[in-house]
């Protein structure tokens, strides 16, 4: 058996460790166990790899491979659960980049490549670049490291133009081999990754890291046809097509067509839409709400991105226990696109220690608010905002809320009186069975943890 | 290797693309994130196309370029995994929890 052939062999078995890792990771039951066989699959690849023959430069390699993976081992470790959605964004980026830089080898490299796979090469070059610099530009983004959304005008001609031209040139280095000529078109479709995500804000951000996802997946199954190289091809298509479903069922989720996302800005009619709402805000403090929480029946908590920021889980969680412990049933209910990742709120109350089947898709929990004594919203604030039922001027008309309004009581725990991440008013505030508790979520929940003890 | 050309590139494509959609298809919504948390740890894959890339890489120029994406694709897969696993670890079902 030749080198060539074992390592062909470790590709195969590592291809089908990442689907049945990727299938395994689909159910909560065997999902911690997908990822370790991922993980198999990936050291395995890995380890081939370095008797593929004719190779050189392998201090550099093994230098890159202990730095990359030195730094990002740190710093996954070290972030907090609250961050995950710029981190998965970051690394994601760190893919793309490198199917780009992949391209930019064999392109530089020239020669022996027949035009179709040239093609593949300058076509994942392109996607590699643009997830590259836009999972960047989302992840500064959600760090806070930039504005959320920056537009200036004729900002999609602009858009379109640079989309053009770096077609165009790319369409031309398929046949002329010319090193100005690459350095430009990489230049471009940095540029349009940039662009393309700088008017993308607030609520659509999950959507857009899915997308950069898929895309990175697509970048490195197309490279992996330039090299010949099977693992690339099956993994890279794989999340490719995942990606792009999970994409879709987010952007489903928010009823907004991916177009939408891409090319209308989220919350652009938002101060026309926002005159007509009636009623005031009715404050409460915690021992009150202590108390009504206290003595109902039935408590339905949504949690929101305010809940993720104030690191609450915890306290949440042990709010809910304390309930428990009086004979109140408890719920948790989660819209889909809660916080700024699908399953982003499942997260951090599993790293509470919620239990995932206290835990409850929006279509599981809605019919059940008529019949809840309160519902608690804590920082979230568009996935409840009755204007979507109700408004057909509103922004999100349309979107699948949470029916949280049709609770006998809301209580919404929110930080101050200013609109919510997308500049929507939310009528639910307004409602005439709404209490209003100021402050940081964590600060109330201790509070509401005090009062409910003391009675 | 054997190339993966013309029809027989096309058949893998299609077929990679339908077990992707498939395994996705029927995910509740709780594992979303760990998902594409997964998914992106698996592009990580990408490692093993730029340690060939560098390792055939002429002049200072592709060497530099090569350098810097193994480095990212390292990246990639390291902090893809550890950020996976750390989110899975905490999926328990109140049986678990209790026992624990």
């Amino acid at each position: 058996m030749s080198g060539m052939a074992l390592i062909e062999a470790s590709y195969f078995l590592a291809a089908v460790l990442f689907i049945l890792g990727l299938k395994r990771m689909s159910s909560p039951v065997t999902a911690r166990g997908g990822i370790v066989w991922a993980g198999a699959g990936m050291v395995l690849a890995t380890l081939a790899t370095f008797f593929w023959p004719g190779m050189s430069n392998y201090g550099l390699m093994v230098v890159a491979i202990a730095a990359g993976g030195a730094v990002a081992w740190w710093t996954g470790k070290r972030v907090a659960m609250t961050d995950m959605p710029q981190m998965i964004a970051l690394y994601n980026g760190m893919g793309g980049g490198a199917a780009a830089a992949i391209a930019a080898v064999e392109l530089f490299r020239g020669g022996e490549h027949p035009t179709s796979v040239v093609t593949l090469a300058v076509a994942g070059a392109l996607i590699g670049t643009v997830a590259f610099s836009g999972s960047l530009v989302a992840f500064a983004k959600l760090q806070g490291l930039m504005k959320r959304s920056v537009r200036f005008p004729m900002q999609q001609a602009l858009n379109l133009g640079v989309l053009a031209l770096a077609l165009l040139l790319g369409a031309t280095a398929i046949f002329v081999h010319s090193t100005p000529l690459l350095v430009t078109f990489f230049l471009l479709a940095l540029a349009f990754g940039v662009l393309m995500t700088l008017p993308i804000g607030g609520a659509d951000m999950p959507v857009v890291i899915s997308l950069y996802n898929a895309l990175t997946g697509l970048a490195v199954g197309f490279e992996g046809f330039v090299l010949n190289n099977a693992a690339m091809i099956i993994a890279g298509t794989v999340v490719g097509a995942s990606g792009t479903l999970l994409t879709q069922l987010m952007a489903k989720a928010m009823n907004r067509p991916l177009t939408n996302v891409l090319f209308s800005g989220f919350g652009e009619t938002a101060a026309e839409a926002a005159g007509g709402v009636q009623g005031s805000l009715k404050p409460i403090d915690a021992t009150d709400a202590g108390i009504m929480l206290a003595y109902a029946g039935k408590v339905i908590i949504v949690p929101g991105y305010g809940m993720a920021v104030a690191q609450a889980q915890h306290k949440i969680w042990e709010l809910a226990q304390l309930l428990e412990q009086r004979g109140v049933e408890v719920k948790f209910a989660i819209h889909p696109v809660a916080g700024r990742m699908p399953g982003h709120m499942n997260v951090l109350l599993a790293e509470a220690g919620v239990p995932y089947d206290k835990i409850f898709d929006l279509e599981e929990i809605n019919a059940e608010f008529p019949t809840a004594d309160v519902a608690l919203v804590i920082g979230a604030n568009d996935v409840v905002n009755p204007d979507a039922r109700n408004n057909p001027d509103s922004p999100i008309y349309g979107m699948p809320i949470l029916d949280v309004d049709k609770a006998r009581n809301v209580i919404v725990i929110k930080r101050g009186q200013g609109r919510g991440f997308s500049g929507i008013e939310n009528a639910l505030f307004y409602a005439d069975n709404t209490r209003m508790l100021y402050g940081d979520a964590q600060d109330v929940a201790t509070k509401l943890i005090q009062a409910v003890k003391e009675l | 290797m054997e190339g993966f050309t013309g029809i027989t590139a096309l058949y893998i494509f299609m077929l990679a693309a339908f077990t992707g959609y498939e395994v996705i298809s029927r995910v509740p919504v709780i594992l979303h994130t760990p998902l594409m948390s997964g998914s992106n740890f698996v592009h990580g894959i990408v490692l093993v196309g730029a340690m060939v890339a560098l390792g055939q890489a002429e002049g200072a120029l592709q060497v530099t370029i090569g350098f810097f994406g193994v480095l990212l694709a390292a990246m990639n897969a390291v902090g893809g995994y550890v950020v996976t696993e750390r989110m899975l670890e905490m999926f328990k079902s109140s049986k678990e929890a209790r026992g624990a």
